[in-house]
Parts: structure tokens; sequence; C-alpha cells
């Protein structure tokens, strides 16, 4: 049964990621200018260039080969070249792609340790004083558009208080050489003798980005957790063990608390299409060198061959993030395996 | 989260000292620049913001130019000569200076005449194998036809060059000493010949200059150290960054959080924040520059002088000097800027005449008026602080006389690459001097083989103007030569290819901790000399 689940994840992964390639190649044909240079990235195709690379673009077969031929060259990693850099998009996206990642893993991160007990502490104390008052931060926190949450802060910690760092991951007069593109562990691999100062200074960097990215999936699990909670502990196995005499804690922690959780587990999944989308603005704002940044700055600049590729990238990853995290919720839920259909 | 907790706690047990802790900070400078560099090779370019990163930092040039007398200073050549007929500079080049040495090359040599042979064969001489590498364009030396005037470059000895010239061209020495007349490394060139990697010239470079090249980061950073053996003074920074920030309020901002010690070209707007600032000084300096408008010539209905007249009376100037340059720019009254020693106050000089313009246009058959493009640049200029405002002034006045304008703007170096294919019906640009001689602002700007390489942004090539141009430089007579720099500022303004607007003020900011920054009249910035205490 699970292993039939699973394969019907596989089967719904693939046709999504198929849609998607399709929807990319046509990018191509829907810019303006020429398909090729689209494609390529070469600008100003020469004459006798324009033969070789119709042939290796399979431009003059029909549009299914040209497809064809666009997925074996996007799997072996050849995506053109950028308009504006002038170098492989492949390898922009290899070298700015973790950035991205690592600010909204750590977003992700704090958005759990404080969003889930925020939200327990919530349902526990049902209308009471602490549920009230985190209720009108969720509130808050719900409405408020990150953008001007991060300008916000950056006014008051950075230029008016001059706490913290703006911009970047790491004072640039630091030379951390990359290794994983994860700024922490690669302060850490590194072989410098300010390695202490740098880990801190990228701390300082890190920190207003991601509270700033985090707080829209924290009020967001918040809710949720609170949500599930309440309806768990109006359940009638939970009634009974009240009546038998349970206290809070151990109607919650013991019985509760595994139930209200799997709904949760769900949406910290989906949650990552949002913060990625997110993290694009937030990039731009701290200057983040990272994917949303790039492909923000490649739109700017009609950088046709960099918006494709950076598309591509990041909505495959949005989409094996969530069914990973549908797969993990399988394990954890055993009444959704027996769904028929599969679903996203 | 524990495991960082634990390596951080294991970072501070083992050994991380409070005397092993650099202070990175002391050692190290980091100047905001406002757009990525095109390319590390100055000679391939004409954009300021490219040479502010690349020219003055990283190579040297033969001679120099002193800004307050306007004599000439020696530095990778310590004397020269000129023959009686002023056809042929011998220069004697010094004996001490070393290349740097870098991850990708090391030099077994010091500079001699083959390098300064190499640098300048490449420019004209399509045998030398590098002259069509990175596009094979020289815009500055084919605008003002460098290319055509040298006859050939001889090694007299092992530290001797000779210029051999065509004609006797008065500017010669000054355009030797501009910015984009840098000397590379023969010796590097032959290296990358072997493992033909010939680009890499341009995008790793070497040169005598007081930093070496370590790392560039497209859109993030550019990253120099010290060049050890610079051969003019010891170099104070171990460390130079450029962190590349093209929005002029983020500059400011990093400015303000010490993200940034160095940060050019601040709004007008902005420099009442600086100001009230102790931790931060701002530099102020008379420039050398002129901001215009110009008109692609080549298309309708720009190719009619009387529409060109007609849309510089229809725009209010003092509300530009106001609104954009906040009174610290000055108007202009001719194509060169009134410091230079051939400039003339021309007398038809269009004034805000809305009327008149109307008039104009109904002479030219647009009694309907018409639709545009105004190209804004995105990035702010010594010359024009914020062209986008400009842009807009100038959509609303012209919205008066019954033409709509479209405001198009780019990434900077698209912006510039898009103008030399002239794709632009008028564009608000402007030019900063690389030389005190006046030929700087003709021949790079208006003439035919400005136009030719893209770099005339009026796309305007009159022969009359181009001999006027050569016979200037022809004599060596300041008197005669003023002369003509006369009429030709006349026939600028009489035909209008651009509108000279209004020239600016160079303005710097800096932390209060760094010194010895030069920046010039003319130029780009110098850093050598740089120092934080």
């Amino acid at each position: 049964m699970a292993l039939e689940y699973i394969f019907r994840r596989i089967i719904l992964l693939c046709f999504m990621l198929l849609l998607l390639s399709i929807f990319t190649f046509s990018l191509s044909f829907l810019f303006p200018g020429d398909p090729l240079t689209n494609l390529s990235g070469i600008q100003d195709i020469s004459f006798h260039e324009s033969d070789a690379l119709s042939e290796k673009y399979k431009l003059d077969q029909s549009i299914p080969k040209q497809f064809i031929s666009f997925i074996t060259r996007v799997a072996q990693g050849d995506w053109g070249i950028s308009f504006a850099s002038q170098k492989p998009i492949f390898e922009h996206i290899v070298a700015l792609f973790p950035a991205t990642l690592e600010l909204a893993l750590y977003a992700l991160l704090a958005s759990i340790v404080f969003g889930i007990p925020a939200g327990i502490i919530s349902a526990a104390y049902y209308e009471k004083w602490p549920d009230k008052i985190i209720n009108t931060l969720t509130l808050l926190g719900y409405s408020t558009p990150v953008f001007w949450l991060a300008l916000l802060m950056i006014m008051f910690f950075c230029l008016q208080l001059g706490l913290l760092p703006m911009s970047g991951r790491v004072s640039l007069l630091y030379e951390i050489p990359d290794i994983t593109g994860f700024i922490l562990i690669d302060i850490l691999l590194s072989d410098v003798s300010y390695k202490f100062n740098a880990f801190i200074d990228a701390i300082k960097h890190l920190l207003l980005p991601t509270i700033v990215l985090s707080t829209y999936p924290t009020m967001v699990l918040i809710r949720f957790t609170r949500d599930s909670m309440l309806e768990v502990l109006e359940q009638n196995y939970i009634k009974t063990a009240r009546a038998k005499g349970l206290s809070r804690s151990q109607l919650i922690f013991r019985h509760a608390l595994r139930n209200a959780l799997l709904p949760v587990i769900k949406q910290i999944g989906l949650q990552f299409s949002s913060l990625i989308t997110l993290a694009m603005i937030t990039e731009v704002i701290f200057s983040w060198p990272g994917i949303g940044r790039w492909l923000i700055d490649s739109i700017y600049q009609r950088d046709f061959p960099a918006i494709q590729g950076g598309l591509l990238a990041v909505s495959t990853f949005i989409i094996l993030a969530t069914v990973t995290a549908d797969l993990i919720h399988s394990v954890f839920d055993p009444i959704i395996r027996n769904q028929t259909h599969g679903k996203i | 989260m524990s495991k960082f907790i634990f390596s951080i706690v294991i970072l501070i047990l083992t050994g991380c000292t409070e005397q092993a802790l650099i202070n990175q900070n002391n050692h190290g400078l980091i100047y905001c620049a406002e757009a990525n560099p095109v390319s590390f090779n100055p000679q391939l370019t004409t954009l300021g913001s490219t040479i502010d990163l690349t020219s003055k930092q990283l190579y040297n040039r033969l001679i120099s130019i002193d800004a307050n007398t306007g004599e000439f200073l020696p530095e990778l050549a310590h004397s020269w000569k000129i023959s009686n007929n002023r056809k042929k500079i011998t220069f004697e080049l010094r004996q001490d200076v070393q290349f740097h040495q870098t991850d990708y090359f090391t030099p077994t040599r010091k500079l001699n005449a083959d390098d300064v042979v190499f640098t300048f064969s490449r420019l004209f001489d399509a045998y030398n194998p590098y002259h069509f590498v990175s596009g094979g364009q020289y815009p500055y030396f084919q605008s003002i036809g460098l290319d055509q005037l040298i006859k050939s470059i001889i090694k007299e000895s092992e530290y001797s060059v000779s210029f051999e010239l065509f004609d006797a061209q008065s500017s010669f020495l000054a355009n030797i000493a501009t910015d984009f007349s840098v000397i590379l490394s023969a010796e590097y060139a032959k290296s990358l010949e072997i493992d033909e990697t010939l680009e890499n010239l341009d995008n790793y470079p070497v040169g005598t200059g007081p930093y070496k090249f370590k790392d560039y980061k497209r859109d993030i950073l550019i990253r120099y150290y010290k060049h050890d053996e610079y051969w003019k003074h010891p170099v104070e920074l171990e460390q130079l960054v450029f962190d590349i920030t093209p929005n002029s309020t983020t500059r400011i901002a990093k400015m303000l959080t010490h993200e940034c010690d160095v940060t050019p070209h601040p709004n007008s707007s902005q420099l009442s924040i600086l100001a009230s600032r102790k931790d931060i000084k701002v530099l102020k300096e008379t420039n050398l520059n002129i901001g215009y408008w110009a008109f692609n010539t080549q298309k309708a209905p720009f190719d009619d002088n009387r529409v060109r007249r007609a849309l510089a009376h229809a725009i209010d100037i003092d509300k530009i000097m106001h609104a954009v340059y906040l009174d610290n720019g000055k108007r202009l009254e001719s194509i060169l800027p009134n410091t230079s020693w051939a400039y003339q106050a021309q007398v038809n000089m269009p004034n805000y005449n809305p009327e008149l313009a109307k008039r104009l246009l109904r002479q030219a058959g647009l009694v309907e008026g018409f639709k545009m493009d105004l190209w804004a640049m995105p990035v702010a200029r010594i010359y024009n602080p914020n062209a986008r405002k400009m842009a807009e002034l100038i959509q609303s006045d012209l919205n008066k006389i019954g033409i709509t304008v479209n405001i198009v703007e780019y990434e900077w170096n698209t912006f510039i690459k898009k103008l030399e294919e002239h794709a632009h019906d008028t564009v608000l640009l402007g030019w900063s001097a690389d030389t005190p001689d006046p030929d700087n602002f003709f021949s790079p700007l208006l003439s035919c083989a400005a136009a030719l390489n893209g770099k005339n942004a009026a796309n305007w090539c009159d022969p009359e103007f181009d001999l006027l141009l050569s016979k200037a430089l022809d004599t060596i007579k300041i008197e005669e030569r003023k002369e003509f720099y006369f009429q030709a500022q006349q026939m600028v303004i009489q035909e209008l290819p651009l509108f000279p607007i209004a020239q600016g003020m160079r303005f710097q900011a800096s932390s209060t901790n760094v010194e010895n920054i030069e920046i010039k009249s003319f130029g780009g910035v110098s850093l050598a000399k740089a120092r934080k205490l």
C-alpha cells in the first residue's frame, strides 16, 4: 500500500515536471526576439554560427524534437549562457542557489521553533490572555507585507541603532572560499585566521533577513497548530482522558500533540513555496546574493535565458520539496496512504 | 542547531585568542561602486564607472597630467623627448617596475619596452594576436583616431620606446596620459597565448598598479590585494574591495551603517543627510564634464535641425538645475565647460521658450505633435546625478507642446550596449573629461569615427566638423587652436546634435577615518594612497 502511494506521487512528480519543462521551453518562443538567441543566450549570432546553432538546437526540426533536445540539454546542464554576464546559466544557478536555500532553511527552522510552541500555548489557553496576545500578534504579522517589514527593520536596527549590517552575507573584507555555498558551513570549513570574527559577522548578517523571511510562515504555523490542536482537543478520546482526571500537560503532550501535529507537518512542506517567493523580495532588499535577486535583476535586464533557467530551477525545486514533504507526511500519517487519488 | 552551538563553543575554546584575531577592518577598504565593470582592461571602454574601478588601481600609464598645472608628469616613463617635426616621441622607461604576481601569473622580468610596444600595437595592429580579442573595439582610441595616427612603435633599446606618428598631433601626449592608455604585460599575454585563453588578458588583469586582482563576482564584489612591490610608494591598504551597489540610496544607507567606507556620486538630495553625520565627510570637486541631451540625428524627425532646436527650446533648464542638480551644478553655455581654456559662451544657445518651440515644430510640419523615446541612465553620474528625474521634467515640459515622451531605462551596461547600436530616439547622457585638452570633448563625442563605433550618441557625422577638429590638432599654437575650437563650438550649437544642459560637481562621501582618496577634475578616482586611521 505504501509503495503504491509513493509510486503515485512519483508519477505525479514526473507529470508536473513535464508540464513545467513544456512551459519553460515555450518561453523561448514567447519572449521577444529570436528563439535561437533566447535558447542559447548568444546575441548577435553571425551567419556561419547560425547554422551550427540551429543544428544544435534542432530548430529546423519539428517542435517535439526540439523539445526533446531541450530536455536533453537541461539534463546535461547546458542551460545556455546569460545575456548579461556571458557565462553559463547553470554555473550561476549552482553558485547562487545555496544562498537562497540557506536563508530559506534558517527561516523555516525559526518558524518551526517559534511557531509550533506558540500555537500549542495558544490552544492550551484557549480564549485566555496568552491566546489573545498570540492571536493579536499573529494577525499583525500575517497582514504586514514582507517588504515593508524589511524596510522598517533596516530603518530601526541598521540606520537608527547601527547594530546590524543591512546587506550581504558577510562583510566583504572577509574572504571566504566557496565550498558548499552555505556561508556558515563555508566559514567553519575555511582555513582563515579570522574564522571566529567572520562567523559572528555572518550571524549578524543573517539575523534580519531570517527574521523578516520567517515572519509569514511562523504566523501560518501558529494558526495551523492552534486550529488543529483545538480540533483534536474536542475529540471524544480527549474528553474521556480528561474525565479520567489527567492534567492539562498530560493531555496535551501525551495524547493530543501527535495527532495535532500531523496536518502541521504537511503545512511545513507547503510553506516552502511561499518561502522561496518571499525570499526573492527579502534578497532584493537585503542585497542577499541568492537566486531570487539574480532572477529579478535578470528580469530588469531582459536577460531571457537567465529568466528561463532561473524559473526552471526554482520551480523544480519547489515541486521536489512539496513532493518530499508529502512523502514524509505519509510516513507519519497512515490514513493518507489509503487515498486513491494523488494530489498536491 | 545544537551542532552550531557546539561548533561555536569549540571555536571559542580552541585557540581563538584575542591576539590571534586579525581585525580585517583596519587593513581593508570597501568602496561602494555603482556598476559592474565591463572589462578589467581600460583600453576597451570609455565608461567612467569601469575606469574608476580599474585604471588607477591596477595599472600605470607612461605619463600623467598634473591636475593643477596641466603639466605632464613622469610615471612609467621617467623622461620623454619630442623630435623637431613633432612626429617622433621617445619615452625612456623606469627600470624598477614590477608586474603583479597573482594566482594565475608569475612575472619573471620587470617592465621593459616590449610591454609598451605590445600594449599599443594591440590597439591598431591587426596582426597583433590580441587585436580582435574581447570584441576588438577600442572606443576611446578609435574615436580620437589614434589608431590612424600611429605609424609605428619602435623598441629603441630595452628601456626606450618611440612612437612615430603620421601627423604631429597636439593632443598626443594628453591622450597617452589618459586613464585608457594603461600598460599591460607582454609576458602575461605570451603565456595566455600558449594556453589559448586570450580573453583572460582583459578578465584576469595583470598590471603594475598599486593593487592586484584577486576575485570578481558579478553584481557582488571585486577584490584586490595590495601589490607588495609597487614601484612608486608603499601601499597602505592590505585589501581593496568594491561592493557593487547600483542603487544610490542603498549606497548611502551602507555608508551610514559603515558597510561602505567610500561612496562615489551621492545624490544631491542625500548630501544633507550625510552632512549631518560626524563620521562621514563629503568631498566636493569641480569636474570637467558636461551632461547633455543627444538626439539620434539619423532618425526622423530628429534629423531636422528645427525639431532639435524646438525640443531644446521647450525645456526649462532652471527647473532642472534646481530639481536635479539641487543648485550644485552649472548651466552650460556651450559644449565645453567654462573652465576649459578653449571655452566660448555661445550666443544662440537655446533658452526656455515654448512658444518658439511650437512655432519651430509647425515650420517642420509637425503640427500634430509626435511620440518619442527618451532614454534615461539608470545610475547617477557626475554630469547627471538623477537622469530619471530629469527625464520626468523633460517629459512634462514636452507634453505642453504636444509631444508624448516615453521614458526608457535599462541596466547600465545593457543601456550603453543598446545605445551603441543607436536603438534610441533621444538620450540623456554626458561626458567626464579624461584630459584637460579640449579635443576630449569633441572627438570622442561627435566625430564621424565616434559615430561609427557607437560612442557618438547623436549618431552625427559632419566631415566639415571633423576637418575643424583635425585642423585644431595640427598645430600647437594655443591661439590658433582656440580659434578652431570656437568655430567647432559654434557649429555644435548651430546644428544641435546634442543639447548641453549642465556641468555637475563630483561628490564623494567617505568615512572620516579614510584618508588620501584622490579625485581630480578629470579622469577616474585613485585609491593608491588611500589609508584608514
